[in-house]
């Protein structure tokens, strides 16, 4: 997050995702983890890298990139990853350790999706079509129509 | 140290390192790949909470996980193409120089 040029940052960001998926692949979540990478990876970083190049602002990094308040924000940064620690640190006994790995078939999280969570699903549903479309509405129109619409 | 108290001290990190980046970034973009940086540090602590947790039966740290990664994705999404529709009126994606050049 410290580089200047924003594609470094955006090649960063995929290096983190692909971690964060092999841990998931780790963790016995294996459905999650390729999910991770292919929305992740597949879609989100290309999607930062064509709003990154369609705005250019790669080529504005010699200005000034980081905000005047950011000594306040990597404050506040600092203290909520202390108070994160501290609880992490002294809540770890009342943690539960389960030791056996558990073992998660995809067929089981289809039957889980069309059975107990079909009404969450279907949500989602509506929310990624209205997200499609409100996208598309807001990166279609110009200026110049704007204009013509309010004359 | 618990393997779960680790993995919940990197999502920690990790949402930090994604906290102080929106906070202190001037463009847009990079504050929307903070944000992302946080919602998957939150995803980390379900799958971890789910897989040490007491019923993993349930499935449902993996359910919640699916459905935030779609949030996630449609608010991409939805925030590039505001990014994109500001772009077009100020000619900028400076946070604060946004309010200055629209007039």
């Amino acid at each position: 997050m410290s580089l200047r040029n924003p594609v470094h940052c955006v090649v960063g960001l995929t290096v983190g995702f692909l971690g964060l998926a092999a841990l998931y692949l780790q963790l016995g979540a294996q459905f999650v983890g390729l999910t991770q990478v292919l929305v992740y990876i597949g879609a989100v970083a290309i999607l930062i890298i064509f709003a990154i190049m369609m705005t250019r602002s790669s080529e504005s990094a010699e200005q000034q990139t980081f905000s005047r308040s950011w000594v306040a924000g990597v404050v506040i940064a600092v203290a909520v990853f202390a108070v994160l620690g501290w609880a992490i640190h002294f809540g770890a006994q009342t943690l539960p350790t389960q030791t056996a790995t558990p073992d998660l078939p995809v067929q089981q999280i289809g039957d889980a999706l069309l059975h107990r969570f079909v009404l969450p699903l279907e949500i989602i549903a509506l929310l990624l079509t209205a997200a499609l479309i409100g996208a598309g509405v807001l990166a279609l129109q110009d200026p110049a129509g704007e204009k013509r619409g309010q004359q | 140290m618990t393997p779960l108290s680790s993995y919940l001290l990197l999502s920690a990190f990790l949402f930090c390192i994604g906290l102080a980046g929106a906070l202190s970034r001037r463009s847009t973009i990079l504050v929307l790949i903070g944000i992302e940086i946080m919602l998957n540090a939150a995803n980390l602590n379900f799958i971890a909470f789910w897989r040490y947790g007491p019923n993993p039966t349930a499935l449902t740290g993996v359910m919640f996980t699916i459905f935030s990664i779609a949030v996630a994705a449609a608010e991409a999404a939805v925030g590039l193409s505001i990014i994109l529709a500001v772009y077009r009126r100020t000619r900028t994606t400076d946070l604060e120089n946004t309010e200055a050049s629209e007039r």
